[in-house]
């Protein structure tokens, strides 16, 4: 076990890692910040998407001691420190671009950094970009309609 | 918020939300609790085999290792136990084998659970795993439900056979069926399978034991879709413990689709394991590991006959499934493939003969159970694939002979019996021709062709049977529970409602809707209602959310005890006002005598209630706080149409899903958003099951697609957006709210919907000897069906 430190979120941050420690279970285990899920062991759902110095990043595929040093942000760093839901967690609510919640950290994640890299998406830019987030509740109908809406581009998004 | 936006019929924003987008949420797997020890599963690699011996020595001696529990140490303890009986067409019981916690004697499926290792930490745990090595013989396995009927390989020795039951029904019918089809005009044929799914919640299943000496209790943190069934079956069943010693908690959970609602061998394990050794013991599921250990879908080998006049009329329909239950009986599994399967058969339609007859059998897999739908997708997909292929056969148009059978006058008593009680049939699918622009259907399939693609319109019609069950009804098929619902309205003095609901929310949106229906009710605001579910110890027993049954059944339970709770308030406020409670009228939170301008506030008499200074004691208690159980009279019939479009590259055999949309009839609707969601969800699944999803065995009884490498989840770059709608509504006539239920008419009425547009593009596009292609409709499977001539 070594300390490993990284600011997460804002604040500095130190935790005990082993050299297999996954950066996943450095923050749900290490930090205590649950908010970022694991839902499988092939790095395929994206449940676990943080953004490491300002990229999304699958947090099951480093390792915590890759990322000593790094700017981490998480889904509990998201919103304004009073609370107020950043555009994007706001759009998922408003569209209802979740049900269960348990994809829906690293659906925020992902779609914060699609929007940092391509401020106006089409709708086949976001479908292709939310290829590594699997979402088995909602169809992605309302999660791409969150997204559009996020990007300002309302009038795009489909009438019900 | 206005009160018209939170109230019956808004699309009120969910509360829930904001927890699961701050990364707030409470999941089992968030939980740890102090001095915790972790536990891995030793699970079988190997599909059928004698199990020799097991050497736990070595990995005991590893570090860390607190103790290897093995089938010895469960001799006390019961099998898991199966909820629901069926019985034959002989009148004999189904056999019943008993599925052990870990496996005592052989092993019976890949991933059956041998010994189980608990150690200080997880990585302990999973290395000392590895050190147990079990003696196993191997035996031939046998994976497919109608191969396994030729018992050429034995699942469990002990009942000599792999038939679980043979089922018919309505046995009674079965030679008048046969008449019926001697006498048809037209007959068409169809064989199928329903491939077997994995349904794959994005939360893996996660348990915690926990005890204590001190008071003798224990408490089991699961994912489930029903905390008190688990602490049923598993209190009474497996492991003898009363229900006031057992609590379960089921908090956030993160999807279900059915694979939570069942009772699994780890949850007992933890239980048992957190006293053996007096720590807290957890266990988190792997995907690897859900994808062998949770209850897989559907998995029906079926041949269905539907007998037709000269003018399309359906005059009798006949069919023969063999369905496969796994290697063991999973808490429902009997159920699936008869009760919630069988008495659909009808459909939408005024068939007066049906037959149906199921043959159940054992096999090398995971044990198969209720998966979204359940039964009904089944039932659903076999029917309008074969009314598909009779329309072309009798060169009537699909739609139009759907029309000339529909069931339109209500109630209607189906042969299967189920009564609907109400319906409009024709709408539904004059409501989905309009929103999936029927009309404009030849322009895009001439565009398509343009592009070298051939372009299908697939149609749909469908019902399902919701809002389980009647209890009286149930137990006479063959139920091992009452399947009514609860709920305790509990009023605060300042005004406030708690309602604790035995139903659960795992992405349904309970916590919003049922607010909504109770600030409607009281006309208070939905901010002043909190809805409580997922803990045996502040909520009365309730059966849980499976089968679309919350806002059906659990709804009507909590506006039943919200009805009692206001029939009291409305004495107290009558006490108050000097009046007689029949004066009393309750509107926007305030109670006023008809016909005067007096009123009290709704806090001023929930207040009067527990401070009763000036309250009739004589005559009434104080306190407002109601609970009531309701159990439905009928199931509810929600039931609808679906059309799709599809491209069908006949280069590749590449289909895709060009377009989508539904028409569904739920009666009332509480919240049209979170309905949409729903069906959006459904058909995402459903659209999985046509397509690409497909648990694959090999010969040799291994999962080869038991992992998100192998096996093809749907991503958002294989979906279209979706037309949805639910504006045709005949509201359930035998509950309060007149709701029917929406969680399962997407993955129930989409795979044959896609299908149907499969084989139509295929047909329009000179491929006229494609009559069926089996799911999923993968590009190998429909390049196949392209050249084999």
């Amino acid at each position: 076990m070594t300390k490993v430190s990284m600011t997460v979120n804002g604040k500095p941050a130190t935790a005990e890692a082993k050299g297999n420690t996954l950066l996943v279970d450095y923050l749900r285990e290490g930090l205590g910040l649950t908010g970022t899920h694991v839902g499988c062991d092939t790095s395929q759902c994206g449940a676990c998407v943080v953004h490491v110095d300002g990229e999304a990043v699958k947090a099951c595929s480093i390792f915590a001691l890759e990322a000593e040093g790094a700017e981490i942000t998480t889904i509990e760093g998201m919103a304004a420190p009073d609370g107020t839901l950043s555009a994007i967690q706001q759009a998922f609510q408003d569209y209802h671009g979740l049900q269960c919640g348990f994809c829906t950290p690293g659906m925020v994640m992902s779609a914060a950094a699609l929007l940092k890299e391509n401020p106006r998406p089409s709708e086949q830019e976001v479908r292709d970009y939310l290829e590594g987030n699997l979402c088995r509740c909602t169809g992605y109908h309302n999660i791409v309609r969150a997204i559009m809406a996020a990007s300002g581009q309302e009038s795009a998004v489909a009438a019900e | 918020m206005p009160k018209d936006e939170q109230g019956i019929g808004a699309s009120t924003k969910r509360r829930e939300d904001i927890r699961f987008l701050t990364g707030d949420g409470n999941y089992t797997d968030d939980i740890n609790l102090r001095g915790q020890a972790h536990v891995v599963f030793l699970r079988s690699q190997v599909a059928h085999g004698r199990l020799r011996g097991i050497d736990p020595a070595a990995a005991e001696a590893m570090p860390g290792v607190i103790r290897v529990f093995t089938a010895k140490d469960f001799e006390s303890a019961g099998g898991l136990p199966c909820g629901w009986q069926v019985t034959d067409r002989h009148g004999q019981p189904m056999k019943e084998p008993k599925h052990p916690i870990l496996a005592e004697g052989k092993v019976r499926h890949v991933g059956e659970p041998i010994a189980a290792v608990v150690a200080d930490t997880l990585e302990q745990a999973r290395d000392a795993a590895e050190a147990v090595i079990p003696d196993i013989e191997e035996l031939p396995a046998v994976t497919n439900p109608k191969d396994a009927a030729s018992d050429a390989s034995l699942v469990h020795d002990e009942i000599g056979t792999n038939l679980c039951y043979d089922w018919g029904f309505v046995e009674d019918n079965k030679a008048k069926v046969d008449a019926a089809f001697e006498a048809a005009d037209h007959v068409t044929t169809l064989e199928l399978v329903n491939n077997r799914l994995v349904p794959n919640a994005m939360e893996p299943r996660v348990s915690i034991g926990d005890y204590s000496r001190g008071t003798g209790e224990h408490t089991l943190y699961t994912t489930s879709q029903n905390p008190h069934v688990i602490r049923l079956l598993m209190g009474a069943f497996v492991l003898g413990i009363p229900e006031h010693k057992l609590r379960v908690v089921a908090p956030d959970v993160g999807g279900g689709f059915g694979s939570k609602i069942f009772h699994y061998a780890e949850e007992a394990f933890c239980t048992f394991a957190a006293k053996a050794i007096n720590r807290p013991v957890k266990w988190t599921c792997q995907r690897g590991e859900s994808f062998v250990s949770d209850a897989h879908g559907r998995d029906h080998v079926t041949k269905i006959e539907l007998a037709l006049d000269k003018d399309g009329l359906f005059q009798a329909i006949r069919t023969d499934t063999y369905a496969n239950m796994g290697a063991y009986l999973s808490t429902f599994a009997p159920s699936v493939p008869t009760w919630l399967h069988g008495t659909l058969m009808a459909g939408n339609y005024r068939t007066p003969l049906i037959y149906v007859n199921v043959k159940a059998t054992f096999t090398n897999t995971v044990p198969v159970d209720a998966y979204r739908g359940a039964g009904r997708p089944e039932a659903t997909y076999q029917l309008e694939r074969v009314i598909d292929k009779a329309a072309r056969e009798m060169g009537i148009d699909p739609i139009e002979i759907r029309r000339r059978n529909f069931v339109t006058e209500f109630p209607y008593a189906t042969p299967v019996a189920v009564e609907y009680d109400t319906g409009d049939y024709h709408a539904t699918m004059d409501k989905v021709l309009e929103i999936a622009d029927a009309a404009g259907f030849e322009k895009r399939r001439e565009a398509s062709a343009k592009k070298g693609l051939l372009r299908g319109f697939g149609i749909n019609a469908y019902i399902e049977a919701c809002g389980i069950a009647p209890s009286n009804l149930v137990g006479q098929l063959g139920a091992r529970a009452g399947l009514y619902e609860s709920a305790t309205v509990r009023v605060n003095a300042t005004g406030g409602v708690v309602v604790m609901t035995g139903s659960h929310s795992h992405g349904q949106g309970h916590e919003t809707t049922f607010a909504q229906v109770i600030a409607d009710m009281i006309g208070i605001d939905a901010d002043q209602v909190d809805v409580v579910h997922g803990d045996t110890a502040n909520t009365p027993m309730g059966m849980g959310t499976y089968g679309s049954r919350s806002i059906a059944v659990g709804g009507s339970a909590m506006v039943r005890a919200a009805g009692k709770v206001i029939d009291k308030a409305k004495k107290i406020a009558a006490h108050l006002m000097e009046c007689s409670p029949e004066d009393i009228e309750l509107k926007d939170g305030k109670f006023s005598v008809a016909g005067t301008d007096k009123s009290v506030a709704w806090g001023d008499v929930t207040l009067a209630a527990y401070v009763p200074h000036n309250y009739p004691l004589e005559e009434m208690e104080p306190g407002l706080e109601e609970t009531a159980f309701y159990d439905p009279a009928n199931f509810t019939y929600p039931a609808g149409a679906y059309a799709c479009e599809v491209e069908v590259d006949p280069e590749t055999g590449k289909v895709t899903l060009c377009s989508f949309a539904a028409a569904d009839d739920f009666g009332n609707v509480i919240n049209p958003m979170i309905v949409d969601g729903q069906v959006h969800g459904g058909i995402g699944q459903g659209a999985g099951q046509a397509l690409m999803e497909a648990a694959a065995y090999d010969a040799t009884g291994q999962l080869v697609t038991g992992s998100y490498m192998d096996y093809t989840m749907p991503r958002a770059d294989d979906l279209p957006y979706y037309a949805v709608d639910h504006s045709c509504q005949t509201p359930c006539t035998h509950n309060p709210l007149g709701v029917k239920g929406c969680g399962e008419a997407g993955a129930i009425a989409s795979p044959p919907t896609i299908v149907n547009a499969v084989v139509d593009a295929l047909q329009r596009g000179g491929h006229g000897h494609v009559t069926h292609i089996d799911m999923p409709l993968t590009p190998l499977r429909v390049w196949q069906a392209i050249h084999q001539r």
